[in-house]
């Protein structure tokens, strides 16, 4: 009687475990136990929990509400596409667009202090990768994603994008300058 | 019904009903093709990332991106897994198929669904990856070809279930169904779940995609298409498991350590390892985290310990079978001892540890909420279901086709000297694809990304460190080995069909499938050889690799920036 | 050998008759993951506010 029989016993449900078995599976159980503890734990002591606030937006109220965050905060002009530097005060919102196949505007944040991002896209989707930071996240036409960063290290970052959005998805790179 | 025929395998005694028969050769054949196919798809892809060679354009780069993820994850697969089904229940039951027309029906659903997605995506229209996320559009046949596909298995899923049905009626079994059919019966409830799931949402898209409803909302999308794309590779998982034990049963005779544990095991995938879905919406907008923490732990992490369990019994029950048979010496002569020169073999525990140390561990980790924000849609996650499907999953259905062809097609295997090297060029080749794509997936790489270089940006550019090239580079000299790899078996498997010698009703001179291990023998020695301690070691160096590698990813996590 | 006597008689435990029922288990194996995961994400989705 192998695998690929019947068992051999009619009432296998009340034959013992082996102790090798037996071993293991509390093991296991335990270290789940372990692993189901750490998220809700990190919630508490850690300090990377992505926020979870959304509201449903639409395409044109989000680039209309990015274009006064512009207004209000630009400082300069940038780069070869020519992009508004906008640097919101310490604590303040922050809104950045994903379209295809860029990312508006260039912000420019201060290391220590923290900012409310407001996240939408205003097409497909894309994913928000801020490079070397490694931090990464999805995102969704008409949702408005809200969640704090505190940037923790000044330099020039990029935010590449890494959900496949159509032929130009490898040209959509955007920037964010953290200072002291 | 005329028809009802049977033929006894002199080499197994298993009894083939004449439809299960061509439906089962029917169905490895459509499956092998559709590896081929995707398989060089996966070069051009390999060749392309490697931004030294850089092979393809970013148009036909994605357009064969597509291609392959849809071959190799979709339709290679599934054609396995149904031919899977079909021989858990008609043949390891010993009855006829329920409904063998209806079974021919699905399978041409299916042939039909794959050829018309292929034509559909080669044409270039239809580059939407296989995600195909909305509101980015497909053309309405690229959605009606996985729609007739997935049809064509959910009717093959009821050919499944109905011949349970049968084999129970008819009494051709005793008590309960043997452990590997129950494996392919969790595998059939996970499929049944995952393409109700891809109905639910693939129609409203195609409707949507003929101008017909307005809108499909991209988060509700995302939701509904991954109960779909996620629970597709836990049908994979739970079909390579009741693989791993029938190969175990055919070349060892082992018999389950306990049948209790392991059908237990089985049921926590059937009610649990479908929610991991929620793998895929971790940073997601919109979903709590309350939701994202429940269900990426598949409740509690019961179906992780559910493939830990079977990560013990399969080779435990090896291991408690050699020793019965006499390879009781120290800890490990009983692996020694195993035919490492049998592709069978070789294949089997090459995917039992691939898809252990390389997929599994990585896969829990990054399913941690909070140390998804590191790697989501970066290449660690290409890297990571590289170990689970195609180490995992692929290398332990190749494994078992080595075994299958001269049963079903009564063709001797051709070339054996290069079948005895094939399993451990694919799967090490697969292995550093996997390895490497992490790694440069750990460096921030983004996946499905034609140019990491930024070349045509006009200047704005980032600079990805020296190291994550060469990890593309040494994932693109890994490919290479592994599609030779891939390309071995496919040349093997076909030549055997077509110029294997033919074994007609003889009996071949090796012994095809082990007597099983009688309770007598497992008794010799006081029973000791249930004790495994072989199998322990292997599975406490397991246990403490996955918690070092947790940890550390914690710590990680800890330096980047302040999230909320 | 009372262990195997016992495995051989007597009463089929309730765990092993679910276990022998593919079609309850297809249920289960439907259901739960149509409650936890479908059921519970789109009632989330559904009930995100309007900006």
């Amino acid at each position: 009687m192998s695998s690929l029989s019947p068992p051999a016993k009619k009432l296998w449900w009340k034959e013992p475990i082996h102790k090798s078995e037996l071993l293991w599976i509390s093991l296991v159980f335990v270290w789940g136990l372990v692993m189901t503890f750490m998220m809700p734990y990190w919630h508490v002591v850690g300090k990377q929990n992505l926020g979870t606030d959304t509201y449903k937006t639409t395409p044109k109220a989000f680039q209309a509400a990015t274009e006064a965050f512009v207004e209000k905060y630009e400082v300069r002009k940038e780069g070869p596409r020519n992009y508004p530097v906008v640097a919101p005060p310490a604590g303040g919102d922050v809104y950045l667009i994903a379209r295809l196949w860029d990312w508006w505007p260039i912000v420019e944040l201060k290391k220590g202090e923290t900012y409310r991002f407001h996240l939408s896209s205003l097409d497909w989707q894309h994913g928000f990768s801020l490079q070397p930071a490694n931090i990464n996240i999805q995102v969704v036409p008409n949702y408005e994603h809200v969640f704090n960063l505190t940037p923790n290290e000044t330099g020039e970052y990029s935010v590449i994008c890494n959900e496949y959005c159509g032929v130009g998805h490898h040209l959509m790179i955007g920037k964010i300058h953290v200072v002291d | 019904m005329a028809t009802t025929t049977f033929r006894t395998c002199p080499d197994t005694g298993l009894k083939f009903f004449n439809s299960t028969e061509n439906l089962l050769k029917a169905n490895a054949v459509a499956a092998v093709v559709f590896l081929l196919v995707g398989g060089l798809h996966g070069l051009l892809v390999g060749m392309t990332r490697w931004q030294a060679v850089h092979l393809l354009g970013a148009e036909d780069f994605y357009m064969v991106l597509t291609a392959h993820g849809l071959n190799v994850l979709i339709f290679w697969i599934i054609f396995f897994e149904i031919a899977v089904l079909y021989f858990a229940s008609s043949v390891l039951l010993g009855c006829r198929l329920a409904t063998p027309k209806w079974a021919w029906a699905g399978f041409a659903l299916m042939v039909i669904g794959a050829v018309m997605n292929n034509v559909v995506v080669l044409q270039g229209n239809a580059s939407v990856m296989m995600t195909s996320y909305a509101p980015m559009e497909a053309p309405p046949l690229f959605y009606l070809s996985l729609i007739l596909f997935a049809v064509g298995a959910l009717i093959g899923c009821f050919v499944f279930f109905g011949t349970l049905v049968v084999a129970k009626n008819d009494k051709t079994y005793e008590g309960s169904v043997p452990l590997v059919t129950f494996g392919a019966i969790t595998a059939a409830i996970i499929a049944v779940f995952t393409i109700v799931s891809g109905a639910i949402i693939l129609i409203p898209t195609l409707l949507w995609s003929l101008g017909l409803v307005g809108e499909i909302d991209a988060l509700a999308y995302r939701l509904i298409w991954w109960a779909f794309g996620h629970s597709s590779q836990q049908i994979n998982v739970s079909a390579h498991v009741a693989v791993w034990y029938a190969i175990a049963a055919i070349l060892f005779g082992a018999k389950p350590l306990s049948e209790k544990v392991s059908r237990t095991a089985f049921l926590m995938y059937i009610l649990f390892l479908q929610i991991a879905s929620a793998h895929h919406l971790l940073v997601d907008p919109g979903v709590s985290s309350n939701f994202k923490m429940f269900n990426t732990s598949y409740a509690m992490y019961l179906a992780v310990m559910a493939s830990m369990v079977h990560g013990l019994t399969v080779p435990g029950s090896i291991e408690a079978a050699q020793r019965a048979r006499g390879h009781s010496a120290g800890l490990f002569t009983w692996l020694r001892k195993a035919p490492w020169g049998n592709p069978t073999f070789s294949g089997m525990f090459i995917s039992l540890v691939g898809f252990g140390f390389l997929g599994g561990i990585t896969g829990v980790v990054m399913g941690a909420e909070q140390i998804n924000l590191l790697v989501h849609n970066t290449l660690y996650v290409p890297g990571h279901f590289h170990a689970t499907v195609v180490v995992g999953t692929t290398l332990a259905f190749m494994a078992l086709t080595y075994w299958l062809v001269p049963v079903l097609f009564r063709r001797e295997i051709v070339m054996k000297g290069l079948a005895k090297w094939q399993p451990y060029l694919f799967g090490l080749g697969m292995s550093g694809v996997s390895l490497f794509l992490m790694g440069a997936g750990t460096l921030g790489v983004p996946r499905r990304h034609w140019d990491i270089g930024f070349a045509a940006t006009g200047g704005i550019t980032h600079d990805f460190p020296a190291a994550a090239y060469t990890m593309l580079a040494l994932n693109g000299l890994s490919v290479i080995v592994a599609v030779i790899g891939g390309a071995a078996f496919c040349v093997i498997i076909v030549g055997s069909l077509l110029f294997g010698r033919k074994l007609g009703d003889q009996k071949m001179s090796e012994q095809w499938i082990a007597d099983p291990v009688t309770d007598e023998e497992y008794s010799a020695n006081g029973g000791s050889a249930f004790a495994i301690p072989g199998t322990v070691v292997l599975a406490m160096v397991f246990f403490v690799s996955f918690a070092l590698y947790y940890f550390i990813n914690w710590k990680y996590l800890a330096e980047t920036w302040g999230i909320s | 050998m009372s262990d195997q006597d016992q495995a051989d008689s007597g009463e089929v435990p309730m765990m092993q008759k679910l276990l022998d029922n593919p079609f309850l288990l297809l249920f289960l194996g439907v259901a739960s993951p149509a409650l936890l995961y479908l059921v519970w994400g789109l009632a989330e989705i559904f009930t995100i506010p309007v900006r």
